[in-house]
């Protein structure tokens, strides 16, 4: 009981524990909607494109959520707008922004000697050091983030599905598409100092893949995949604590552990459930072909056929 | 029930939105003209289909009319309204090649027929007890009563057809554009499909163009049949532009014509200049041959 009790005593672990559940339900929430549109680097292309924004942010004396949220927000549309084009996928689209996104952070650092600020903390996560601020803004990211996917959810789900389609059945898509940029845009800002710039790929892609794999409805897919976000950020934090790990790599690696166990056990029902299927009485199919009769039957288990 | 019944019938303000009008269209991908100068009319509750070779544009005017193209020059109007590019109009259905679907999109038939009225307000993500009575009725109406629940992926391909049809229907459309629904599916299965076509053109007025690449069993039986290769070839009855002239024009390589020796019938040869390569085949005259 410890394990649980412990840590909770500390106010910066609270703060940790608060931050890393949302953070997670967060990542889990807009992941589903990223996984589905094929982009599940765009996490951690974005993330890296931020740099650049923080360090205009800093150099220019402006607030590091606005400033880096602004320039997700911008590369983000960046990426969408690159990605229509008919010859470019949203594969290179992302390369591109993000990389010339971080290379101009790079370059500002470089030319700017008295730049000392530690970047160490947005790339690998500080989630030990945020501040009643932090805690507030991704509070409020959380917050309007599940309003809009919650009232947006039949524009969103269709535009995710057939954008042209939902175009034509009067969705206007391209707010739809400016609205997910900038929520996108927010959550990544938002989990730099929980998970930082590495690892957000995996809190964004793994808890939508393992609810992937425990169900085929939309709506289900969503509230699972919030939960596994929650739950793992929630656990990963304790377990952060209990072995002294990096929390960011505590959170993902209980993710993809949890993963790894769905996917077995999946696999496992599937691979049951086709043996009974084999093990059950065949079914006749009858068909005409060239005008003769004939009559098709799966093979049983036991059937002399099948060896 | 002939067009002047219907018409009065359904209102003759419904039927006269039911109609296509386009002038002059000219449509270009990166420069490259699909369609040139293309100038068709269609009537409100008219059943239309489109013929042409792969890549004639048929695609391209069916998604102009629902303004999914760039323009280059030319007028649309569909349904009563002046179509700009960027901006469909409403009122009318559409159902796009199956190739173009996700099947592994985590959604249900019931979610996908319920696509098709997400622009008329409902903000909450469940649907009404009202939807869900109209999706189960039209799901029961195109034969697939009782598959809401079921995954997309796990249809039969008539059913995918369908449950796409449903989406376009649920929003009650005045016209219907269809990109080659009859494609991958069996005999039985496109009878099937055509028979529904059939009766919503005739019961509810709505206007049908369709494109196809089955001439016997398609295009042959619809009431006006209009020939795409980069601009209108011809169009008119299938007993009057079926001739080897007109249609080989139309494909580009040369098409058989002969009459069914029953029925009296239009056939089309289609694989006209294959017959002569399917002769060495059948000679052995293959390079990987018996051997």
């Amino acid at each position: 009981m410890t394990f649980f009790t412990e840590p909770l005593q500390f106010e910066f672990f609270r703060h940790a524990l608060i931050v890393a559940t949302l953070i997670g339900a967060l990542c889990g929430l807009m992941g589903v909607y990223i996984v589905l549109r094929r982009m599940s680097y765009i996490g951690h292309g974005l993330s890296h494109s931020i740099l650049g924004g923080a360090v205009v942010s800093y150099l220019a004396g402006w607030n590091f959520y606005l400033g880096a949220g602004a320039w997700g927000f911008v590369s983000a549309l960046l990426i969408d707008a690159t990605a229509r084009r008919r010859r470019i996928g949203a594969d290179a689209a992302i390369g591109i922004v993000t990389t010339a996104s971080f290379a101009l952070g790079v370059a500002l650092i470089s030319m700017k000697r008295r730049f000392t600020r530690d970047f160490e903390a947005a790339l690998f996560g500080n989630i030990l050091g945020v501040t009643e601020e932090d805690i507030l803004v991704i509070a409020a990211v959380s917050l309007v983030v599940g309003l809009a996917v919650f009232f947006g959810y039949r524009s969103l789900l269709y535009t995710t599905f057939d954008p042209e389609l939902a175009k034509v059945h009067g969705v206007p898509t391209g707010w739809v598409e400016t609205g997910f940029a900038l929520a996108l845009a927010a959550t990544i800002v938002a989990s730099l100092n929980v998970v930082g710039a590495t690892l957000i790929a995996a809190a964004i892609v793994i808890p939508p893949a393992t609810a992937r794999l425990l169900t085929q409805s939309f709506g289900r897919l969503l509230i699972l995949s919030t939960a596994i976000g929650a739950a793992c950020g929630f656990f990963g934090m304790f377990l952060s604590y209990r072995y002294d790990l990096a929390s960011g790599a505590a959170i993902v690696l209980l993710s993809a552990a949890i993963f790894g166990v769905v996917y077995l056990m999946t696999g496992l029902r599937r691979a049951l459930g086709s043996r009974r299927m084999v093990g059950q009485p065949v079914a006749q199919t009858r068909a005409r072909v060239r005008g003769e009769m004939v009559v098709a039957r799966l093979p049983r288990a036991d059937d002399g056929s099948l060896g | 029930m002939g067009i002047e019944a219907r018409r009065a019938a359904i209102g003759e303000r419904y039927m006269t939105n039911g109609s296509i009008v386009v002038e002059r269209l000219t449509c270009a991908y990166d420069g490259l003209p699909v369609l040139s100068s293309v100038s068709l009319r269609v009537e409100p509750g008219q059943f239309v289909g489109l013929i042409g070779p792969s890549g004639a544009g048929k695609t391209t005017l069916l998604r102009a009319l629902l303004g999914l193209v760039p323009r280059v020059s030319g007028d649309v109007i569909v349904a009563g309204q002046s179509v700009v590019p960027g901006s469909p109009p409403s009122g009318v259905g559409y159902v796009p090649q199956v190739e173009t679907v996700d099947w592994t999109f985590p959604v249900t038939v019931e979610n996908v027929v319920l696509m098709g009225k997400t622009g008329q307000g409902r903000w909450l993500p469940w649907p009404s007890r009202e939807e869900r009575r109209e999706v189960a009725a039209m799901l029961e109406r195109l034969g697939i009563g009782g598959l809401g629940n079921r995954h997309i992926r796990d249809l039969s391909g008539g059913q995918q057809q369908r449950t796409f049809l449903a989406r376009a229907l649920i929003g009650r459309p005045r016209i219907l554009l269809l990109d080659e629904p009859t494609a991958s599916v069996d005999v039985k299965t496109r009878d099937d499909i055509l028979s529904l076509l059939v009766e919503i053109n005739q019961n509810d007025g709505v206007t049908i163009l369709m494109t196809t690449h089955e001439l016997n069993a398609v295009a042959a039986y619809l009431p006006w049949v209009v020939c795409v290769n980069g601009g209108i070839v011809a169009q008119g009855t299938p007993d009057s532009i079926f001739t080897s002239a007109i249609l080989s024009r139309t494909f580009e390589t040369e098409m058989q014509v002969v009459h069914h020796p029953r029925t009296g019938r239009v056939l089309v040869a289609e694989a006209g200049s294959f017959h002569a390569l399917a002769g060495r085949l059948s000679r052995g005259e293959q390079r990987n041959g018996s051997g």
